[in-house]
C-alpha cells in the first residue's frame, strides 16, 4: 500500500474469516421475515393471474367481512401517491424523451402482467389475508397479451400503453452509425450474428418481505425491507411516493439473503406496506412465497440482437454494429431503462481496438414481469454477444481464436473507446496467458482424443472480457440521464477506548463487507480488525448512501471509508502534535501511531481518540470527537477484466453437456480478502452457467409464465457444476487510492460466452456452429439431429 | 394451505374407518407429493390420515421368490437397504436417486404407489419388474394398477400397505433426469426373467408404460443392440419446456439401451 | 387445535397448532427459532432442512402434528455454548457461506450425509446436495467446507 497511506498492519490481502458468519451459522441472522413487531398484522398480495386485461369490478365486500381482516384497499385506494419511479431517463435517437407511463402502486383500470398487485389484504393472521383475498371478486376484460419481444413488436401487435406506439420506450443509440457501417462496408471480411440473450429469473434464495410500521406518536414510518439500498429507497418512496421528508421515513434493511439485482429497485410492494401501516396505525408484514417471487420480482436480461462484425485481412476488427431489441417488461423498474443501454452498449469495444462502434436498442413494453438488473446487467448480454461474434470471426478466417483476440486487443492506456468510455488501466494479454496456462489450452487436443474414446464429443471455449464497474461518476451519468448521484458515504467513528464504528451507505446481503470493510479500516488506522465493526442497512444510522449494486460497494462505497479514515488521521495528527508539542507538519502517522518525526515521541489512535473525548488538554478551536464522514464520487468506472476458459463434454446421444472445468484468469484491482474475493467469482461463475446451461424464463404467448417453479425452472446446484480454477493476474485501479475494482459480476459477465464456445466447439466436427443459451440436452441433441440431416 | 381435519390412528382399520369418515380424505404418508401440491392451493382435502402411528407398514421382508416392502418403507430405507441391495439391486439404486435427500428420507414407496406421478420413478420399477401392490383388501398386479396420470384402481377409503417384488435375474433403472426437479424425463428400467423381459418407461407418457416390441427383441436377444433400432412413437408423449415429445421418445430409446447395458 | 409436543435441540416444546401448521412454521413462528428458513413452496432449496430423529428433512414438507413425540434439531442447536460444531467451523473456514440464508438448511444436510458416510468424496457431496440450492457460492467452498466437516467430525457424530 505504498503511496497509499497504509500503515502496512498485513490485514489488506489476507484471507480473515468473516465477521458475519458466526450469526449466519448459528441461525441468528436476522432477515426480515425473521422480525416480528408487537401488533403486527399480515398482508398478503392479490395478484393478477392475467396478463393483460381491463378490470371490471374488484368485489372486495366478502373479503372485508372475513374473519381477522382489518382492511382491503385496491389501486384506487392509492390513486393520490405518487407512481412507482424510475431511475434513469433515456432520450431516443431523435432527441425525444422514453415514453414514461406512471406506474400505479396497485392496479387501477388495467393489469399488464401476470403477478400486478390488484389488492392487500390485511389480517390479523397470514392465514386469514389468503383466505380473504380468494374472496375478492375481479371482473377481468381480458385483452390480447404482447407476451415476447417479437409479439410485441410485431404489425398491429396489443398495445401495453396506448402511449407507447409499438410498444416502444425508446429507440436509443451510441456510437458512430456511419462510420461503423463504412468501416463494416469496406472491410476485407465481415461475420454476422443473431442471437438471443434469454431472460432469466434472479431467484435470491431469500425471497422478498416488508414489514410497515407507523408511530402516530411521532409521525414516523419505519419500513422493514429486503433492499440492497435502503438509502434509495428512501430517497424514491419518500420523495416520489409517499411524499413524506426523510426525517419521518426511516428504512431498514436487516440480513438479506442475497440480491443479485433483485432487489435493488423500489418495488411497489414497499410503498403499499408502508402506506398500508400508516392507514391502520400498525405494523403490517408480508413475505413473498417463491411462486409469488417468480412473477414479482423482477426479471433480467431477455434481448434478441443482431450484429456484423468487419474486420480485414489480419483479423483486426474495424467496424462492428449491433442492433437489439431489450425486453423492460410491463411496468418500467427502477434501472430498467439503463440496463440495456448505458450498462450494454458502451461495453462493446471489449478488449478489443475496435474504431468504429454502433449500438442502437429498442426499449419494448410487452405484458411480463419488469425487467431490471441482474448480476452484471447489460455487461453480460454486451459480452455475450461480442465474443460469440470473435469465436465466429476466428471460424470464418481460421485465425486461431486466441490469435485473433490477441490480434485486437487494447495495450495503451487510458484508452478512449468509440462508444464513451475511458479505460484506465489493464493487462489483456496477461490474463489471456495466465487461462491458457491455467487451463492447459495446449494440452487439449490429447483431452479431446480421450473423451472420444469414451464415445464424449469435448470441446474447450475461451472469452476475453472487460466489464465497466464501480458505477459511477455522478455527474457522467448524469448528463446521461440518471436521476441521482452515485457516489457513496462512509462515516468512521472512533470510539473513547479506540474501538471503531463504520457506516456505510453500501450494503452487505453476502458479500462480506463487515469483514472487507474492517480491513481497511484496521489496515489504514492501524488498529485491531476485532476492533471495528462495520455498520448498514439502516437510514438512521448512516448517514447516507446509494447502496450496492454494479460491483460499486468496495471501488466507491470502500474508498468513501478510506477517504473517511484519512480525515480521522488528518484531525488525529493535529491532536497528537498538540500533546506532544510538535508541530503538526512533523506529526508522522504509521500502524496506529503519531510520531514525531525522527523521535521515539509518539501517540497511539487510541490516546488521541481518548483525549478528542476528553478534552482537557486539547488544540485550541478543534472540536472535540473524532468521527469523520466522506461522501466519494468516483472519477470514473472502473474497468475489472480477464479469460475464462470452459470445457465441456457432450453426450451425443442425449444432447447432455457435461461442464467439466472452468478456468478464470481476473483483473479485479487490489485484493482486501482473497477468500471472499474468490468467493465472488464463484458465484458469478455459477451465476453465469446457470446461464449458458439451465436456466430459462419463459412466457407462453397468453404471457402466463410457463417457468413460474424450481420444478421447471432449471438452478444450479452442487452436482451440476465443477471446481472452479480460479487464477488472478493484478493491475491497479488507476483513480482510486485503494487500487481497487470490483469483483462481484465477473463470474456472470465472462463465462456465457467461453461455455457456449466450448459447447459449439465440441459440435462443431458435426457442423455445428450456433448454439442459444440454454444449451439444454434438447436443443444440443435437436442441433446434433439438424447436423446430421444436412450431411 | 387450507385447513383440515388430522387424524393419527394406531391402525390400518384405523385408518379406513377414518377415510370413510371423511368427505374428502388423504392419506399422509411421507406427503412429499400430498404437501407441496396443498400449499400450492391444487389440493384441498377435507381430512388428512397419518399412518404415523400404524405399525407394520415399514418392514422389508424377503420370502424368497420376492421382497415385500411396506408402504411406509422410505426411498433412503429401500435405497440402504442390505436385503433389497443384494436381492434387487436395481431397485435400491432406483430409490438412491429419487428427489434428493430429504426427498428420500421422508417420501415412501407406498405413497409414491398410490400418488402415480407420470414422472415418477417407482411405477417404472412396478411395471418393469412386474411387482404387485398390497392392500388393505386386495392385491393387484402393477399392470393393472397404474393408469394415466395419477389414476389408479384404488378406492377412496383403500390403502396400500405394502408392494411385493419379485426376484428377477437381472434389472436395472436408467432415468435421464428433468434437470430442474429431479423427476423422469425418460426412466426406464429392464427387468430379465425365466419368463421374459420388462421394458416398462416412466416420465416420457401420461403414465408408465410397457414396450412390447423392445421385450420381444429384448427376448430373442437381451442386448443393447436389440432396442437400439426401436423407437416408440411420439405420439401421446409429454411435451413441455425441457423436453418435447420427439426427444422423450428418443431418450427412451437411449435410456432402454443404457438399462440393458447395466443389466449386464 | 391439536396440541403437539417434540423435543427441539434437546428441549421439550409443545404448542397447539392447527392441523397445516407445517413444521418450519410451528420453529420459527411457535418457538421463534428462526434460523430455519423458507425459501420455495414446492420443496426443492432446502432453507429448511432440519434433522428430525436423526435425519435430515424439509421442515417446510412436514406438518407440525406429524412432528408430534420427535426429537428434532435445528441450526440453533448445533452448537455447544461458543463451541461451533465442527461442520459450523468447517463452513466459517472454508468460506461456505456468503449471505447465509441457504446455511442454516445447508449445514444440517451436510451432517446428515456425514452421519451417514464419514468420509464422502467430492462427487458424493455435490449429489448430496441436489436438494439444497445456494445462488452465493457457486457451490466450490460449501464442497470444500462439507469434506473438512466430514474429516473435522472424525467419521460421523
Amino acid at each position: 500500500m505504498s503511496g497509499n497511506g497504509s500503515n502496512g498492519t498485513g490485514f489488506i490481502g489476507a484471507s480473515l474469516k468473516r465477521k458475519e458468519d458466526a450469526r449466519f451459522l448459528t441461525g441468528r441472522g436476522r432477515y426480515t421475515d425473521d422480525i416480528n413487531l408487537p401488533g403486527q398484522l399480515y398482508a398478503h398480495l392479490l395478484r393478477s393471474t392475467v396478463a393483460h386485461a381491463n378490470l371490471g369490478s374488484v368485489d372486495t365486500s366478502a373479503a372485508e367481512a372475513a374473519p381477522g381482516v382489518q382492511a382491503v384497499f385496491t389501486g384506487p385506494d392509492m390513486e393520490d401517491v405518487g407512481g412507482i419511479p424510475t431511475g434513469w431517463l433515456i432520450h431516443s435517437k431523435d432527441g425525444s424523451p422514453m415514453v414514461e407511463p406512471k406506474h400505479p402502486a396497485m392496479a387501477i383500470g388495467k393489469v399488464r402482467h401476470v403477478g400486478e398487485i390488484v389488492a392487500i389484504v390485511v389480517a390479523e393472521t397470514r392465514d386469514q389475508a389468503r383466505e380473504a383475498a380468494a374472496l375478492i371478486d375481479i371482473d377481468y376484460q381480458e385483452l390480447p397479451a404482447a407476451a415476447s419481444l417479437e409479439a410485441a413488436r410485431a404489425d398491429g401487435a396489443p398495445l401495453v400503453w396506448d402511449e407507447a406506439a409499438g410498444n416502444l420506450c425508446y429507440d436509443w443509440e451510441v456510437g458512430d452509425r456511419a462510420a461503423a457501417e463504412a468501416a463494416i462496408d469496406g472491410a476485407a471480411h465481415t461475420v454476422s450474428i443473431d442471437v438471443v440473450n434469454q431472460r432469466l429469473v434472479p431467484n435470491a434464495i431469500e425471497p422478498r418481505a416488508a414489514i410497515g410500521n407507523f408511530d402516530p406518536t411521532t409521525g414516523e414510518y419505519t419500513l422493514y425491507t429486503t433492499s440492497q439500498n435502503p438509502h434509495l429507497i428512501r430517497l424514491l418512496l419518500g420523495a416520489f411516493v409517499l411524499g413524506l421528508p426523510e426525517h419521518k421515513l426511516r428504512i431498514v434493511a436487516p440480513d438479506v439473503g442475497g440480491g443479485f439485482g433483485s432487489k435493488i429497485p423500489h418495488y411497489a410492494e414497499e410503498a403499499i406496506l408502508t402506506w398500508t401501516a400508516g392507514r391502520l396505525a400498525r405494523p403490517v408484514k408480508w413475505t413473498s412465497d417463491r411462486s409469488e417471487a417468480f412473477v414479482s420480482d423482477t426479471q433480467g436480461r431477455d434481448h434478441i440482437s443482431t450484429a456484423t462484425l468487419g474486420f480485414d485481412e489480419d483479423g483486426r476488427f474495424v467496424g462492428l454494429k449491433v442492433s437489439t431489441q431489450a425486453n423492460l417488461g410491463a411496468y418500467l423498474s427502477t434501472f430498467a431503462t439503463c440496463v440495456p443501454t448505458y450498462l450494454y452498449g458502451i461495453l462493446f469495444a471489449g478488449p478489443y481496438t475496435t474504431p468504429a462502434i454502433y449500438c442502437e436498442v429498442e426499449g419494448v413494453f410487452t405484458n411480463t414481469v419488469p425487467v431490471d438488473a441482474l448480476r452484471g446487467a447489460g455487461r453480460p448480454e454486451a459480452t455475450y454477444l461480442l465474443e460469440r461474434l470473435v469465436d465466429k470471426a476466428a471460424a470464418a478466417t481460421g485465425i486461431d481464436r486466441v490469435d485473433i483476440r490477441r490480434r485486437n486487443f487494447i495495450r495503451e492506456f487510458p484508452y478512449q473507446t468509440p462508444v464513451a468510455l475511458q479505460y484506465d488501466q489493464g493487462d489483456y494479454d496477461a490474463t489471456l496467458d495466465l487461462a491458457l496456462e491455467a487451463s492447459d489450452w495446449d494440452g487439449f487436443e490429447a483431452r479431446r482424443n480421450e473423451a472420444a474414446s469414451r464415445g464424449k464429443l469435448r470441446g474447450i471455449g475461451i472469452s476475453t472480457f472487460i466489464e465497466a464497474c464501480g458505477i459511477a461518476p455522478s455527474a457522467v451519468v448524469g448528463s446521461l440521464g440518471a436521476r441521482a448521484g452515485l457516489y457513496e458515504v462512509g462515516s468512521v467513528r472512533v470510539h473513547p477506548t479506540g474501538s471503531v464504528s463504520v457506516f456505510t451507505g453500501t450494503h452487505s446481503h453476502g458479500q462480506g463487507h463487515e469483514t472487507t470493510f474492517a480491513q481497511i479500516v484496521a489496515e489504514t488506522l492501524g488498529v485491531d480488525f476485532e476492533a471495528v465493526d462495520v455498520v448498514h442497512g439502516d437510514t438512521n444510522a448512516i448517514p447516507f448512501g446509494m447502496g450496492t449494486y454494479g460491483s460499486r460497494s468496495l471501488a466507491v462505497g470502500g474508498t468513501a471509508i478510506y477517504n473517511a479514515v484519512q480525515k480521522v488521521i488528518a484531525k488525529g495528527r493535529k491532536i497528537a502534535a498538540h500533546l506532544l508539542e510538535a508541530s503538526e507538519e512533523d506529526i508522522e502517522f504509521a500502524d496506529g501511531n503519531f510520531t514525531v518525526a525522527g523521535t521515539d515521541r509518539s501517540k497511539s489512535i487510541g490516546e488521541v481518540a481518548l483525549t478528542a473525548y476528553v478534552p482537557h488538554n486539547y488544540p485550541e478551536g478543534l472540536e472535540p470527537g473524532l468521527e469523520e464522514t466522506a461522501f466519494y464520487d468516483p472519477l470514473n468506472f472502473t474497468f475489472p477484466a480477464g479469460t475464462h476458459v470452459a470445457e465441456v463434454e457432450v453426450d451425443p446421444e442425449t444432447g447432455e453437456v457435461e461442464l467439466v472445468a472452468v478456468t478464470g484468469a481476473d483483473d479485479v484491482g487490489r485484493i482486501i480478502n482473497p477468500m471472499i474475493v474468490n468467493g465472488q467469482l464463484h458465484g458469478g461463475l455459477a451465476h453465469g452457467i446457470g446461464q449458458a446451461l439451465l436456466e430459462h424464463c419463459e412466457y407462453d404467448d397468453e404471457g402466463q409464465l410457463v417457468t413460474g417453479s424450481y420444478m421447471n425452472y432449471t438452478m444450479p446446484r452442487a452436482g451440476d457444476l465443477p471446481n472452479f480454477n480460479i487464477n488472478h493476474n493484478t493491475t491497479h485501479c488507476t483513480h482510486n487510492p485503494l487500487g481497487v475494482k470490483g469483483v462481484g459480476e465477473v463470474g456472470s459477465i465472462g463465462v456465457p460466452p467461453a461455455v457456449i464456445n466450448a459447447v459449439v466447439d465440441a459440435l462443431s466436427p458435426l457442423g455445428v456452429t450456433h448454439m442459444e443459451m440454454p444449451a439444454t440436452s434438447e436443443r444440443v441433441w435437436q442441433a446434433i439431429q439438424a447436423a446430421q440431416a444436412q450431411d | 394451505m387450507d385447513d383440515f381435519q388430522y387424524h393419527a390412528p394406531s391402525s390400518v382399520d384405523g385408518v379406513l374407518s377414518a377415510l370413510r369418515g371423511a368427505d374428502d380424505g388423504k392419506v399422509l404418508a411421507g406427503g412429499m407429493s400430498l404437501l407441496p401440491v396443498m400449499k400450492l392451493a391444487m389440493a384441498a382435502p377435507s381430512d388428512l390420515v397419518s399412518l404415523r402411528n400404524v405399525p407394520g407398514l415399514s418392514d422389508i421382508e424377503d420370502h424368497g421368490h420376492c421382497l415385500k416392502i411396506g408402504a411406509c418403507c422410505t426411498h433412503a430405507q429401500v435405497a440402504a437397504s442390505s436385503v433389497v441391495r443384494e436381492r434387487i439391486p436395481a431397485l435400491a439404486a432406483m430409490a438412491g436417486r429419487i428427489g434428493d435427500p430429504q426427498v428420500r428420507n421422508r417420501g415412501t414407496i407406498g405413497g409414491s404407489v398410490a400418488h402415480n406421478d407420470p414422472a415418477a420413478d417407482y411405477p417404472a420399477a412396478c411395471v418393469g419388474l412386474g411387482a404387485t401392490i398390497i392392500t388393505d383388501r386386495r392385491k393387484i398386479s402393477s399392470d393393472d394398477f397404474f393408469g394415466s396420470m395419477f389414476e389408479t384402481p384404488l378406492e377412496d377409503d383403500e390403502l396400500v400397505t405394502a408392494v411385493c417384488f419379485p426376484i428377477v435375474d437381472g434389472a436395472a433403472y436408467a432415468k435421464f433426469e428433468n434437470p430442474a426437479s429431479k423427476y423422469a424425463v425418460a426412466g426406464v428400467m429392464v427387468a430379465r426373467d425365466s419368463d421374459g423381459v420388462r421394458v416398462a418407461v416412466t416420465g416420457a407418457g401420461a403414465g408408465v408404460f410397457r414396450v412390447a416390441e423392445m421385450e420381444a427383441a429384448l427376448a430373442d436377444d437381451f442386448s443393447a443392440d436389440a432396442v437400439a433400432g426401436i423407437s416408440v412413437s411420439s405420439d401421446g408423449l409429454l411435451s413441455d419446456n425441457v423436453a418435447g415429445a420427439e426427444y422423450r421418445a428418443h431418450l427412451v430409446t437411449v435410456m432402454a439401451k443404457r438399462a440393458v447395458e447395466a443389466c449386464g | 387445535m391439536p396440541a403437539v409436543t417434540m423435543t427441539v435441540n434437546g428441549v421439550s416444546r409443545s404448542a397447539d397448532v392447527e392441523g397445516r401448521t407445517l413444521l418450519v412454521d410451528f420453529l420459527r413462528e411457535k418457538l421463534q427459532l428462526t434460523g430455519t428458513h423458507v425459501g420455495c413452496d414446492t420443496s426443492q432449496c432446502g432453507a429448511c432442512v432440519v434433522h428430525m430423529n436423526g435425519q435430515s428433512v424439509k421442515s417446510c414438507t412436514c406438518l407440525a402434528v406429524d412432528a408430534d413425540g420427535a426429537d428434532v434439531t435445528t441450526i440453533e442447536g448445533l452448537a455447544n455454548g461458543a463451541d461451533l460444531h465442527p461442520m459450523q467451523k468447517a463452513f466459517r473456514e472454508h468460506h461456505g457461506l456468503q449471505c447465509g440464508f441457504c446455511t442454516p438448511g445447508m449445514v444440517m444436510s451436510a451432517i446428515d450425509l456425514v452421519n451417514r458416510n464419514p468420509s464422502p468424496s467430492e462427487g458424493e457431496v455435490r449429489h448430496w446436495l441436489d436438494g439444497n440450492f445456494c445462488r452465493c457460492t457457486g457451490y466450490h467452498n460449501i464442497v470444500k467446507a462439507v469434506m473438512a466437516g466430514a474429516d473435522a467430525m472424525g467419521g460421523g457424530s
